[in-house]
Order: structure tokens, then sequence, then C-alpha cells
């Protein structure tokens, strides 16, 4: 019976580890549920962020316009009767606002309260009716119903940001503007329109007149000239790092450097742009074409990595089968091994340019940061770029401009968005197994 | 002129020489494609070149040499009062004629010396430019000519263009190190500026913190004071924070995602979590700056605590946030990249999941993991907009992540964006500022890069 | 009693199976991997299993200890008992199931920890020992049965991984031991191994017969004929064949066990 002996001690141990299973399976379970709620912690807060953003800014994209009677006086506008384009430009448009704004409410008799009813309005409705004027002069003479764009503290209290219930002192709006207000919204002159301004207009000291677009053309400008750049560099670096070089210590030089470039800090990019691009070359400062230079030098390594990884994934048997009827290295380059590895590298082209769209830490340095009003109209124009913008209107307190921001980041996430689906796109599209 | 005009014609006469050269060698092989050493595009390919080639490297070499050229000359045409100016004046002086040339042209304003100047200046960039399109299309159309006399069946087309691209391609890949020089050589040079001024030692062990030099010599505080430790203090601080944020949560999920979660569940969530990765760092700067940072002064407040309105635990916390997706990935690749065999080998003994993991596949993925953690804090350091909206800009020196506090890339963004007077100890500092980070993130990145690659090859 | 009787050899000298798997059927996804094996492991000896690639003995070999459970869309069908229990059975515990059936896999997999840790680390996660001397003193029964610790005792904090191929090999047939299992199923645990480090594994096969039950998958039917005494043969996913090795070797009775132990295929 020496089985006895032998068999005893894998039933002891049996006995223990049956004994130690509960402790152990409750350890498993938690440590599952630390996963857990690490994931749900990280994803609240991409939610929170989302839901804080959406809801301060949803409101940017409607502006409340007031609608009043405009009597375009030729005596105001164009006394002697000339249409001459420069006189109807620089005619007084704000009076007229002004004085069908008193026709309104002709109880406002004192400076003070004048004051306070053309603030009603904001400063930008006289253009409005300026381009009306410039674009169809025979307007002159006649009285028109007009929805003019109100000012920005109106447009909070309508949009219901302004607490009625404060007192007078500690809010932005008096006792009788909001009279004013309640008066016109009883008339139905006042009301919520889509802000088609918010689109198509530059910045803005004025929050309602201020707009995103001038920073679109800007970030486009940029952007092209960083894929100018940065896409047929990248492509070629990685074409002769993957294809070409030989392994020896100056390929490793160039790969350890491409590495740490990826993970240099951005504004780092900026300051070599404001000394060699700004300092020593004189380019432009705040122009795109500078602004896309140091984005293309920060944006290369990952498409240099992306583009070598792609190129990677080619097999080798069809550079063999290539080279193997005669063709040249270069050839099977350019014949087969590019086209396959195409949508891999324009993958992480995009990938690319969209983090360079979001960047503006580098763009701080290089003057992008200036106040700039003109939509730009080419890469040598002073111009800012959208996530630039953003930064800019989050400096300002007032909450018409908290409203701005949050929309224009609701913008640039859109458009980053499109661009990473254009890429996943891609990607599933031709995406091969070999 | 216009660049961009030039360029286009340019590329059109290479495009034209293309068919040119193709033609020729067509023609030179007397109709039989087959006597040409190679394909005629070939041929066509190596006329283009010498057409292009020669062009382009004189507009490069032009576009790079013009500033400087044209302002020797104006310095030389300026009278000899002027051009004998010590040289910061004189920098000055040329800085307005720059102004005033490129805004136009408009009488009256400046004085004569700067007028004179500034018709000089544009008289000079005008016949820069004319001499250059001459130039450029004089050389693309002698290109022409030589490559096409050289077209002949004899020619190895091929093997040129070839070597000829080759050599663009090699030259390409240097630009990643002409970046690197680029970037060390204008931070040491404005560093080394700003060092002759403020010695080394008082930048790395001063105590105390405030730039402003006056404007006029007899104002108070008159030399700034350029004590770089607060600001160390204050992006370690910031630094920590995030990653005291960032690593349990990036770690814990990438474990539950590479170890617990079934392939469909992480195919949902992973995508997920590197939306984070893909936020711009302007939006996580407004949040922290308009959500986070009054959250926690107001929930301080009620706890009887003194938070700052910019307090680097805000910053420090969102962006801690924004790290997690970087942790998560790279902690994700390493553990998925412990083999197998080591995972099975535990288990096979009778070890739950849990201890698997922790017992094995932890310790074998450690220095991976580590790695990884470097990037990440040297991504802390780096970032810039979370703190440049959310932290401060009073350089205190505290532990206190309640309290305000600066960091190094704040205060180069606030020396250098606004008005500055160039050649100023305060600009310089950025500069010294700029090269203690990239000095600090570069030994930072090349060793944790190093321990990831030797961590692949141990497993690959 | 009852357990001690299942033990015991019965009058004919017949011991009851360790062992005893009956229509299994193992699916991954929708490809069938085996059809309906039929097999009974008998205690204290060595069963090899032998086939061409592909014939799904390392499968079943999996099917003993759950391994397979590991696999996301593996799917097993049929009876599988130990000493009379089935395994995969809902009451059944996979870590107690893996601490009596312990496993050497193809590739020496030691920790990347020390030798000491390797063979400890059973023990310790199962906390099988009360205090530090216990546990060294297991670490070193552990490296004697499987005939390691003569080589390594002067370096026991020397890395698992610092050890040759067949050192490492026995370092995790150590390692086995030291959680004192029942069944240690070994699959392919030569194959990366020298011819002389394989024999020595295959001597420590057989001296560890005297306590253990173990299954071995091999592609060397050489191997199967010196440390087996019971062999199984699968062919496509069936278990073609099994019978003491001997008999296996010599007159088999079925014409693609002969085909495959001739050479004929394989």
């Amino acid at each position: 019976m020496t089985d006895l002996a032998s068999n005893s001690a894998p039933r002891q141990t049996t006995e223990r580890i049956a004994a130690s299973l509960p402790r152990r399976y409750a350890r498993d379970s938690r440590f599952r549920y630390y996963g857990l709620v690490a994931i749900g912690l990280a994803l609240a807060f991409l939610v929170l962020l989302f839901v804080s953003i959406v809801s301060k800014g949803y409101s940017a994209f409607f502006q409340t316009e007031i609608r009043l009677l405009i009597e375009f006086d030729e005596d105001r506008l164009d006394p002697n009767g000339t249409r001459d384009p420069s006189v109807l430009a620089g005619a007084d448009y704000g009076g007229l606002v002004k004085s069908s704004l008193r026709g309104l409410f002709p109880e406002a008799e004192s400076r003070r309260d004048r004051k306070s009813l053309n603030r009603l309005m904001s400063s930008g409705a006289g253009f409005v009716l300026r381009d009306m004027v410039t674009n169809d002069p025979s307007l002159i003479g006649t009285a028109q119903e007009v929805w003019l764009p109100a000012a920005a503290d109106i447009d909070m209290l309508i949009k219901g940001f302004i607490d009625r219930s404060k007192p007078a002192s500690e809010r932005r709006v008096n006792d009788k503007q909001i009279a004013w207000v309640d008066a016109l919204q009883e008339r139905d002159a006042i009301e919520r329109h889509f802000n088609t301004r918010f689109f198509s207009a530059g910045d803005s000291r004025e929050p309602e007149l201020a707009g995103i677009w001038g920073a679109v053309v800007g970030s486009f400008y940029t952007l092209l000239v960083t894929i100018l750049l940065a896409f047929p560099l990248g492509v070629m670096t990685a074409i002769y790092l993957e294809e070409f070089a030989p392994t020896n210590r100056w390929t490793d030089l160039i790969e350890v450097n491409i590495n740490n470039l990826a993970a240099v800090p951005s504004i780092v990019f900026g300051l070599l742009g404001l000394a060699v691009f700004l300092n020593f070359f004189g380019l432009p400062r705040s122009a795109p074409l500078v602004g896309g230079m140091v984005l293309a030098l920060m944006t290369l390594p990952t498409i240099i990595i992306a583009g070598r990884a792609a190129l990677k994934a080619v097999p080798p048997s069809i550079r063999e089968a290539a080279l193997g009827v005669g063709a040249s290295r270069l050839q099977v380059v350019t014949h087969h091994v590019l086209p396959l590895a195409m949508p891999g590298i324009l993958t992480g082209a995009i990938i690319g340019t969209a983090q360079a769209l979001g960047e503006s830490a580098p763009l701080l340095m290089i003057g992008m940061v200036a106040f700039i009003v003109d939509v730009p109209t080419g890469p040598i124009d002073p111009a800012t770029v959208l996530p630039v913008q953003i930064y800019l209107w989050a400096d300002s307190p007032e909450r018409a401009f908290v409203e701005r921001t949050s929309a224009g980041i609701m913008v640039l996430i859109a458009f980053l968005v499109a661009m990473n689906l254009i890429a996943v796109v891609l990607r599933k599209k031709f995406e091969r197994r070999w | 002129m216009p660049l961009s005009i030039l360029i286009a014609v340019l590329l059109t006469a290479s495009a034209f020489a293309f068919y040119l050269g193709r033609g020729r060698a067509v023609a030179v092989a007397g109709g039989h494609v087959r006597n040409l050493h190679s394909l005629p595009s070939h041929y066509g390919a190596y006329v283009a070149l010498w057409c292009a080639l020669p062009a382009f490297g004189i507009l490069a070499f032009w576009l790079v040499v013009e500033p400087a050229a044209i302002e020797s000359f104006v310095v030389a045409g300026l009278p000899p009062e002027a051009a004998n100016l010590p040289p910061d004046r004189l920098a000055l002086l040329l800085n307005d004629i720059r102004n005033l040339a490129d805004r136009g042209l408009v009488a009256g304003s400046g004085d004569q010396t700067v007028m004179a100047g500034a018709e000089h200046y544009l008289s000079l960039q005008r016949l820069g430019s004319t001499a250059l399109t001459v130039i450029a299309i004089v050389l693309a159309m002698a290109g022409v000519a030589v490559g096409w006399r050289f077209v002949s069946p004899e020619l190895r087309a091929r093997n040129s263009v070839e070597r000829t691209i080759t050599a663009i391609l090699v030259a390409s890949s240097t630009i990643a190190i002409f970046t690197t020089i680029g970037i060390v050589l204008s931070l040491l040079f404005e560093a080394a500026r700003f060092f002759n001024t403020v010695p080394v030692t008082e930048f790395l062990f001063g105590l105390e913190w405030s730039p402003q030099t006056a404007i006029r010599e007899d104002q108070v505080g008159a030399s700034g004071k350029f004590g770089a430790v607060p600001i160390f203090a204050g992006t370690m601080l910031i630094s920590a924070i995030a990653m005291t944020v960032a690593v349990p949560i990036g770690l814990l999920s990438a474990i539950y995602m590479a170890e617990y979660a079934a392939p469909r569940v992480r195919s949902v969530i992973k995508p997920l979590l590197e939306i984070l990765a893909g936020i711009p760092t302007v939006v996580y700067g407004f949040f922290a700056a308009l959500t986070v940072a009054p959250f926690l002064r107001d929930n301080g407040s009620l706890l009887g605590l003194d938070v700052a309105s910019e307090s680097a635990l805000a910053a420090g916390l969102v962006m801690g946030i924004m790290i997690v997706p970087f942790v998560s990935s790279i902690s994700d690749d390493v553990i998925t990249a412990v083999p197998k065999s080591l995972r099975e080998g535990s288990l096979g003994l009778g070890a739950t999941k849990s201890e698997t993991i922790k017992k094995v596949v932890l310790p074998a993925a450690l220095p991976g993991i580590v790695g990884g953690i470097l990037l990440a804090v040297s991504r802390a350091i780096g970032e810039t907009m979370i703190v440049v909206m959310a932290a401060g800009l009073a350089a205190n020196l505290t532990a206190n992540p309640l309290q305000a506090v600066t960091t190094v890339t704040v205060q180069i963004v606030t020396l250098l964006v606004g008005d500055q007077e160039f050649d100023s100890p305060k600009t310089l500092a950025a500069f010294a500022l700029g090269l203690t980070l990239f000095c600090v993130t570069l030994v930072l990145n090349v060793y944790a890069l190093f321990i990831v690659r030797k961590y692949r090859e141990k497993y690959d | 009693m009852a357990a001690l009787e299942m033990t015991t050899p019965d009058a004919a000298g017949n011991r009851p199976p360790k062992f005893s798997t009956k229509n299994v059927n193992v699916f991954y996804g929708e490809k069938q991997a085996l059809f309906d094996v039929e097999l009974d492991i008998v205690e204290n000896q060595v069963t090899s299993l032998i086939g061409p690639s592909g014939c799904g003995k390392s499968t079943y070999l999996r099917c003993l200890n759950r391994m397979n459970d590991v696999v996301e869309e593996c799917r097993v069908d049929g009876s599988i008992l130990l000493d009379g229990h089935n395994i995969y059975d809902r009451s059944v515990d996979v870590v107690q199931l893996r601490a009596e059936v312990g496993m050497v896999f193809q590739k020496p997999n030691p920790f990347p920890k020390s030798i000491f840790d390797n063979v400890a680390y059973g023990p310790r996660i199962h906390g099988l020992t009360s205090n530090r001397a216990e546990l060294v003193e297991l670490v070193e029964s552990s490296l004697i049965r499987a005939g390691l610790y003569e080589e390594v005792k002067d370096r026991l904090d020397n890395p698992g991984t610092s050890l040759s191929g067949g050192q490492q090999q026995r370092l995790c047939i150590a390692r086995a031991i030291a959680v004192q299992p029942e069944v240690i199923l070994m699959d392919e645990p030569c194959s990366a191994l020298d011819p002389i480090a394989t024999a020595r594994i295959e001597e420590l096969i057989d001296e560890l017969r005297e306590n253990f039950t173990i299954i071995i998958v091999t592609h060397s039917m050489q191997q199967a004929a010196r440390v087996s005494q019971r062999t199984a043969f699968f062919h496509l996913g069936k278990l073609v064949e099994v019978g003491d090795t001997e008999m296996i070797f010599t007159t088999p009775q079925d014409q693609r066990t002969q085909d495959y132990i001739t050479g004929r295929f394989g």
C-alpha cells in the first residue's frame, strides 16, 4: 500500500486549494471590476465633455434678430442723388436703425434711455443695411421691414442666459430694455433665426457679429500647405527607408530621429518656426504659409511612420515576383508596392492632417494668434486657424463668447470626425489580408 | 511674376519636356522602340528632369538667400550716417523699412531715410523677382535643350532617371535630420544669447521668476528675475497630477481590454477611448478652464478649502484624462505582446486570471509599460494649450495642488505671444525654457523608445 | 474508503482508469476538430498520443485540464471523467482542476522571474505552504524530482530564462510538480530540444511515472516507444487505435496505424 503515502500529499493539496478558492475568486472579480470602473471613468469624462460643450454651444447656431421698419431715406443716404457707391457705402446706416427704434418706442426720451434703446441692436445692424443698399440701390426712398441682428446681451436674454430675477445692477440688461424686448416679443418682432453669420463672417469684437469662416479659411490654407509639403516628403522618406535604405548606422540615426521627432512637444516646433522661418528667413508673421510649414514638420513623422507600416505590410513575394521578371527596384515600388500600400499611406496622412488641424500651440509662436477680422484670401494673408480662434474666444468672459467658443469647438470636432471617418472608410474598403 | 505662377509655368514646361523627350527617343530609334536601351517614357522623364531640376534648384536657392541679399543691398544703399549705426539700431531701421515696403508705400509716412530705403527695397525686390523668373525659365529651356541632345538609343535613360530619383528620395529622408538640427541650433543659439545676460546657474537654480524687464531704466524691478525653479516645480506638479490620473485609469482599462473584454466589446470601447486622444487640446483647455476649474473652486469652498481658480489640480486632472488613451493604447500593445505561452503556463498551474495577469503578464510587460509611461510623462511636460488656458501665470513655488502654478510651456507662450522686443532677455528666456523642455523630453523619449524597442525585440 | 478502492488495482490487475473519456467532440467555431473520441487513461502510467500534425492529439490533451476554455470559440461535447467526475460539469472549478492536472508545454515557457520564483509560483498562488521554510523545502524537492537541483542549486536567484532549453523545460516540469498534481499533461515537451536534453527529459518522465499519471503528446514514434506504456493513435480528429505501446508498434490492428508507424505518411 505505498499508494496511500504518495496519495496523501495531493489530497491535502486539494483541500487547501479548495479552501483558498472563494477568496481568490473574490479577488479576481474585484480586479475585473477595477478595469470596468477605469473604462467607465474615462468614458464618463468623454460624455461629460461633449454634453458640456453641446449644452453650452448649441444656442450659438441661432441668433436673435429684431424686425424693424427701416425707411431708406434718400436725404440721409444719398443727399446728392448720385448713387455713387462710395457715398452709399459711407452713409450713416446706424442712424436709420436708431430712428426706426425711436419710432417704435417714442417714450424713450432721455439721453440714457435712448442709449439703452440703441443698445438693443447690434452695431452690425447698420452693416446689414449698407450691404442691402449697395447691392440694390433702388431700395432708396422705400420703407422695408428688415430682420436685423440684436445685440449680444439681448440675444442672451432671449436665450434665457440672463436671470431676470436678479437686481438690475447685477445683470447686463436694464429693466427698460427688458420691457422693450417683451413689447417686441408681443408683436412677434423678435425671433431667433439660424445664425448664418456665424458660418460666413470673420472674427469680431462683438460676439453677435463674430463668425468662424475666417478661421475655417485660415485652417484650409494652413492645411493645404501642410499637405503639399508633408505628404510628398513623408511618402518619399518612407519609400526610401523601407525599400532602398541599407541597414547601417546612418539609416538607424534617421529612424531614431523620426521616432523622436514624433514625440517632441509641439510648442518646440513653434519655436523652430519663430527662430528659423520668421527671424532667419524673414517670412511673414501670422501667415498660413508659415503655419503650414511648421505643421508639416510636425506631421512628417506621423506620415513617415504610417507610410512605412503600410509599405511593410505589402508581402515580399510581390516584390520578388516583379524583380523576377526583370523590373528595376524603382519600377517594383512605383508599379506594385506603392499602389498596394496607398490606402494605408493615405489613412496615415489623413490622421496626421487631422492632428495638424487640431494643433494650436506652435501657431501661437508664429503669430497666428492675432485678432484678424478679414477672411484671408491666400496663404500669405494674415490669418488664424480654428483651434486658435477657439483659444481667442475662450479668453473673452462674456456669455455670448462662451457660446460661440463651444459652437466653434463643435465645428472643429465635426471636421475632425469627418476626416477620421474618411480614414476609417478608406481602411475598411481597402483592407487586405495577405 | 508671382511665385505660384512661376512654379506652374515650370511644371508645365517639365510636362512638355517629357513629351518632347519621348518623341525624340522614338525618332532617334527610327520608330523601332526595341532599339532603345530604355522605354520611351524613360527618355521623356530624363528630359523632364533636365528641365525641372536646375530651374527649381535656382528657385529654392533664391528663396533662401533673397531676404539676406536684399537686406545687404539696402544697407549698402543707405546714407552713410544710417549705414554706420550700431547693429541693433540698424536692425530696427531695417524693420521699419521692411514694414513700410510690405504695407505698400504711403507717401509722407516715416522719415526720409526710411522712405528711400523702402523704395530701394521694393525696387530690389522687383528686380530680384524679374531676374529670378528670367533665369529660371532660361535654365528650364536650356535644360530641355541639353537633355534633348543627350537622347540617343545608347543612352541609359532608365538608369539615370532612377539614380536621380533615388537621390531625391535620399534627400527627402534627411529632412527629419535637418528638422532636429534646426530645432537644436535655433534653441541653442537664442538660449546662448540669453545665458550671456543671465548666468546658467541663476536660471537653473534661482528661486524667483519675474521676467518683466522694465521699459525705462528707473522703473521698479528694472532687472527681471530669471530663476526657473518655480516653473520646473509647477511643471512637475501638474505632470504628477496628470500621471496620477492617467496611469491607473489607462493601465486598468488596457488590462481589461486586453485580457477580459470580449472582442466585440473591445471593438467598441477601444475607438471610444481613442476619441479622447483625437480631441484637440484647446478643447480640453476650454473644458478645464470653464467647467472643471469653477467646479473645483466652488466645491472646495463648500468643504472649506481655498482652491485657486486656476488651480494646478484642474489643469492636471484634465491633462490626465487627455493622456489616458495614450497610456492605455501603449499598455494594450505591450500586454498583448506578452506571449500566450506564459499565460498558458500560469493558467495550466491553476492560477486564476487575475493572478496570471498580476504575477506573470504585468511583470513580463513591465519594461514596455514603463517605456509607455515615460512617453506619456514627456507628453504631459510638453502639453501646452491645457495649461495655457487653465493654469496660472504666477510662478509660485508650492506643492499644493489647490494653488495656481505655472509651467514651462505657459511661460514660453506668455513670453512670446503679443508685442515682443526681440533680443530682450524676456523673449530670449523663452528659448532657454524651450531648450530645457526639448532636452528633458528628448532624454525621456530616447530612453523610453529604447526600452520599448528592446522589449519588442524580446518577444518578437 | 471508496476513493481508496478506486485507485486500487482490481483482482485482474487492471487499474480503474484515471481519465475516462466518452464521445468527446471538439469544435472550433464551425470546424470540428475531434470526433467521438473514447479513451481511458490508466493511472501511474505514461500514455502517449501520436499521430500526424493536425490530427487532434493536442486538442484532446488540452481538453483534459480545460485549457481549451481559453480559446474563445472552442466548444467541447461529451464526457471526460477524472476519477469518475465529469470535469466539464458546472460544479467543477477549473482552477482546482488545473492544480490537479498540471501541464508542460511544447516550448519551455519559464516566467520572467528567478528560478526559485518560477517553481514557487504554483505553491504561492494556491497557498500550499504556510511558511518560508516549507516553501523552500517544496521548491527544492520539486527541483530534485525534476532532476534539475544539482545544476541550479547555486543560482536559484538567476532568471529562469537564463537556463538552457532543456533545463528550462525541466524547470517547467518542476514548476508543474510543485503544485503536487495527480496528472501531468505534456504537449510535445521535447520538440524544441536537442537530442541530449531530450534523453534527459525522457529519463525524467520514466522516473515521474511512479508518482504521477502522465499523458504525453509526441511527434516522435521512437519517443513514444521509449517512454510510454500505452499509446493512442489519432488521425484526422479520430482516435484510430489504442493499446499497449508494444502492441501498437509491433502488431497494429488498423491499416492507418500501420502506415503511420512505418512512415508512409505523417
